[in-house]
């Protein structure tokens, strides 16, 4: 099942004269279960991309799917509506609410979801265990270390059991063991619920655990093949070329 | 809901010091506005009471031609055989008392010096005299048979050095156009509260007044108190006749009335203007928050909350810092409402024709405006918070997202 799909899509920013073109007419399709890495060089339109399929920002041309929806036309409430329901994030800074716990940024999309106060204890602990952090579940941001944080956010962005989770660079302001943790945290929780996972990355490191790379150069799609991690089969759809 | 208040308490504890100085800028704001609130109503208040209470009584019956301000002794202007007029008013339900009395002007000359008086006649026995029988300072009150004495206020007596026992001179006019001299001894002095009105009035038995002025077996008024201030229309209705016109306490003390419309208007301006000054504070505050949070807004968003819920965000936390506020404001509003209520300002002597004040102000909060007050402030507050929560519902989550990196 295609999870995400994107056509032809541009997207031009404007600040006064200038006009930089971060994506020229990239098309890209994620299917369901994916664990792909999205690389290329700085400025190259990673993140970009990654705000385009999240429906935080919408393309100046062409199209965007998700879940089969087109999301390029969509006003603000129902992008929102959009990401509560099917979308996860998890940024590079560890975009926690450091007013609340562990605990209480994790049950943040439930509540959004309305979700009732049962149904949201049993998945905030399930979650809690799934990334290791029982221990941590009241703990504010300040007093969990960056890859606690980040185990958080990766907790938050799945417990609403979305279609797709979007990670700008998530291990970027991680050392190595942290960043490390923090990507076996991912591959299992993908191998464990079959999630859909795109991250953006510079780091090799983290590119041998994709199982599928993406690469991107100036606003366009330069290559998109099998990954390198090991011991993992493909799963992404037939490899596209240069748009 | 009870998340959003519990978020909105956390982010208010995030800036402690600024967030006790917003609340305690509405709290502040509060307790004038309260104790200013209380302090014209208690004035108001005490100032008709006292004016009610000693110059105009809650109705007065006199002739049709009479003018108050002229003092006029003329015959046609007066009211014959008032002793059978006020007995038939006092027999009245409503009525406490009801009393002839004389009008008269004079002047009161002692040694080389003078001081001009309003002369009022008075039936000692009356009931309606016991702000001034309770109000003597010195010496004894009139009888009714006393035709050398009369009694003055102590701030004329101050003036004029004057004791009881002392002699003096005064001179009436008279219904006939002269102006007669006698002799008088000051019997006692008497306080009521408003040194103006102690200073200008000089009290004499009614027959005496009228025998000095020629209006024997006439009176300039019948005054009449009653029990409770709301019987004025029905009493006033029950005693219209042809002869006499009835004037109430209202149309007597129509400056004080017109000052207390003005000050409702007046009020709303210092409302305003206290709450627009404590709203600046709330406003800049919350857009302080706003900025700050910036990239927590931009985390919200992304996680799909809607504009409104964000905007509900930061009412909220503009509803706590009000409702902080205002419990602030209740305290030292409070405090500095019974102190004002209970002890007063000394203002001295004040009074002018027409509204007399007393020589200490005593606040006094009705209901209706501490709970306007409350309203008020509480909407105000909401209000501030409406810019700042627009501005954080309408950010980009991309462009919040970014900032600060
Ligand atoms: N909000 C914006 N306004 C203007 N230009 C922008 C904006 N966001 C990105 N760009 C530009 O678009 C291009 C692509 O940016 P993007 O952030 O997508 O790159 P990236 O691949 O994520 O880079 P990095 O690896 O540094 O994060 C860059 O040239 C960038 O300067
Ligand atoms: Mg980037």
């Amino acid at each position: 099942m295609e999870v995400a799909k994107i056509e032809n899509v541009s997207r031009t920013y404007k600040i006064g004269q200038l006009e930089t073109r971060a994506l020229r007419g990239v098309d890209l399709t994620i299917q369901s279960g994916e664990f792909t890495a999205l690389v290329g060089p700085s400025g190259s339109g990673k993140t970009t991309l990654l705000q385009l399929i999240g429906c935080l920002d919408q393309p100046t041309s062409g199209k965007v799917f998700v879940n089969g929806k087109d999301v390029s036309t969509l006003n603000r409430n129902q992008r929102a509506d959009m990401r509560r329901g099917t979308i996860g994030f998890i940024f590079q800074f560890f975009a926690l609410i450091p007013t609340l716990t562990a605990y209480e940024n994790i049950e943040m999309p439930l509540l959004l979801n309305g979700k009732t106060p049962a149904e949201r204890r049993q998945r905030v602990n399930q979650m809690l265990e799934a990334v290791d952090l029982v221990d941590h579940s009241h703990h504010r941001p300040d007093q969990l270390s960056g890859g606690q944080q980040q185990r958080v956010a990766i907790a938050r962005a799945l417990v609403t059991q979305p279609a797709l989770i979007l990670a700008d660079e998530p291990t970027a302001n991680l050392d190595t063991p942290n960043g490390k943790l923090v990507m076996e945290t991912m591959v299992r929780l993908n191998q464990d619920t079959g999630v859909t996972f795109v991250f953006a990355t510079h780091d090799p490191r983290v590119i041998q655990y994709a199982r599928r790379v993406v690469t991107l150069r100036d606003g366009v799609i330069v290559s998109d093949g099998a990954g390198e991690a090991p011991g993992m089969e493909l799963m992404a759809a037939e490899p596209k070329g240069v748009a | 809901m009870i998340q959003l208040i519990k978020m909105a308490f956390r982010d208010l504890g995030r800036n402690r010091r600024r967030t006790f100085f917003s609340a305690l800028a509405l709290g502040l704001g509060l307790a004038l506005l309260l104790l200013i609130a209380a302090v014209i109503q208690g004035e108001l208040r005490t100032s008709m009471d006292l004016t009610i209470k000693l110059q105009t009584g809650h109705l007065q019956v006199r002739a049709k031609t009479y003018e108050a301000d002229k003092s006029s002794l003329a015959w046609e202007d007066l009211v014959a055989e008032p002793e059978a007029a006020a007995a038939q008013i006092a027999a009245l339900a409503p009525v406490k008392a009801a009393t002839p009395r004389l009008f008269a002007s004079g002047i009161v000359a002692v040694g080389d010096e003078t001081a001009g008086v309003s002369i009022i006649g008075i039936d000692p026995a009356s009931e309606a005299n016991a702000p001034y029988r309770d109000g003597m300072v010195s010496g004894e009150f009139l009888a009714a048979d006393d035709r050398q004495g009369v009694l003055i206020g102590r701030s004329l007596a101050e003036l004029l050095n004057l004791k009881a026992g002392d002699q003096i001179v005064l001179l009436v006019n008279t219904a006939n156009g002269d102006v007669d001299e006698q002799p008088f001894t000051i019997r006692g002095t008497f306080a009521t509260g408003s040194p103006f009105y102690d200073q200008t009035t000089l009290f004499m038995p009614l027959t005496k007044a009228q025998t000095i002025t020629r209006t024997e077996g006439y009176a300039s008024t019948i005054f009449v108190l009653l029990n409770d201030r709301d019987q004025t229309e029905a009493v006033t209705s029950a005693l219209k006749s042809s002869q006499y016109e009835v004037v109430t306490w209202q149309e007597m003390n129509q400056l004080l009335t017109q000052i207390n419309q003005m000050s409702s208007g007046f009020m709303v301006v210092i409302y305003l203007i206290v709450l627009g000054i404590t709203a600046t504070v709330i406003v800049n505050t919350l857009v302080m928050a706003v900025f700050e949070r910036t990239r927590e807004i931009g985390i919200l968003s992304a996680m799909g909350m809607r504009g409104n819920r964000i905007m509900a965000m930061f009412f909220t936390e503009s509803t706590l810092l009000a409702v902080g506020g205002i419990l602030i404001g209740l305290v030292l509003g409070g405090i500095m409402v019974a102190y004002a209520t209970y002890v007063g300002f000394y203002v001295g002597n004040f009074g002018i024709e027409g509204m007399l004040i007393g020589e200490r102000i005593y606040a006094y909060l009705t209901l209706t405006d501490a709970v306007t007050l409350i309203i008020t402030a509480f909407i105000v507050s909401l209000l501030a918070a409406l810019y700042p929560a627009l501005l954080a519902a309408r950010m980009e989550p991309v462009a919040a997202l970014h900032s600060g990196d």
